[in-house]
């Protein structure tokens, strides 16, 4: 993995048209800018990893599912 | 053509009807190719099983059985990735997770699918909205109705 130093309001570029800025240091938060295109897709590294936990359980319920709706037709 | 299911067997499908997903889906980014499947007699719950993968299949649902009020702004990564030109090509979908009893269950309403019915192309849309849960429960509606799925 690439480690940068960066202080208050510099930033780095990701290609041509991504800019990370550090907007603000508050202890041990980091306030980060992101310019990006609309057409990337932008999220917290815990969010999109608990969708992916969750995707995970949903597949592999240990639950007969076809039996379950039998006795519970809808 | 046909395809092995987790929950039916073989079964065979339209090839036009299959789904994809440029990206997968989170968790499951090699899986690109889906098709949805109805639950045999059960008008509420669909499957969405991988094409190339028997295992993994996903039991979804319409979100506004449940919530009729959910509504979200689909960003334009989204629109963009998925080609959407018109409000009505697109179908909106929610990841079941089973429990047993079933009014356990819970639905993703963070993270609902989006298919664009016109080209079949879909996408699992991650809400950068707090207001919806990753696993909101399915039980309150289910009361309404009588409470038929409690046993």
């Amino acid at each position: 993995m690439l480690v940068l130093s960066r202080k208050k309001q510099q930033s780095i570029r990701i290609g041509n048209d991504i800019e990370l800025t550090v907007v603000a240091i508050e202890g041990d938060q980091v306030k980060l800018g992101v310019k990006a295109p609309k057409n990337i897709e932008i999220h917290r590294g815990e969010v999109y990893e608990a969708i992916q936990m969750a995707n995970n359980e949903a597949v592999h319920v240990p639950v007969d599912v076809i039996k379950l709706m039998k006795n519970n037709p809808l | 053509m046909k395809i092995k299911t987790k929950y039916l067997n073989e079964v065979v499908i339209e090839e036009e009807k299959i789904i994809h997903f440029e990206q997968g889906i989170p968790g499951f980014q090699e899986e690109k190719n889906f098709a949805l499947l109805d639950l045999p007699n059960n008008d509420l719950l669909q499957i969405l099983q991988s094409i190339e993968t028997k295992e993994i299949a996903f039991i979804v649902t319409n979100p506004h059985i449940f919530y009729p009020a959910y509504e979200f702004t689909l960003e334009d990564y989204v629109v963009d990735a998925l080609h959407i030109e018109k409000e009505k090509d697109i179908a909106i979908l929610t990841i079941m997770t089973i429990h047993e009893p079933f009014a356990k269950s819970t639905i993703n309403l963070k993270a609902p699918i989006i298919i664009n019915t016109r080209n079949k192309k879909g996408k699992q849309f991650i809400l950068n909205d707090e207001t919806f849960k990753m696993k909101a429960a399915i039980s309150n509606s289910f009361n309404h109705k009588g409470g038929e799925a409690e046993c």
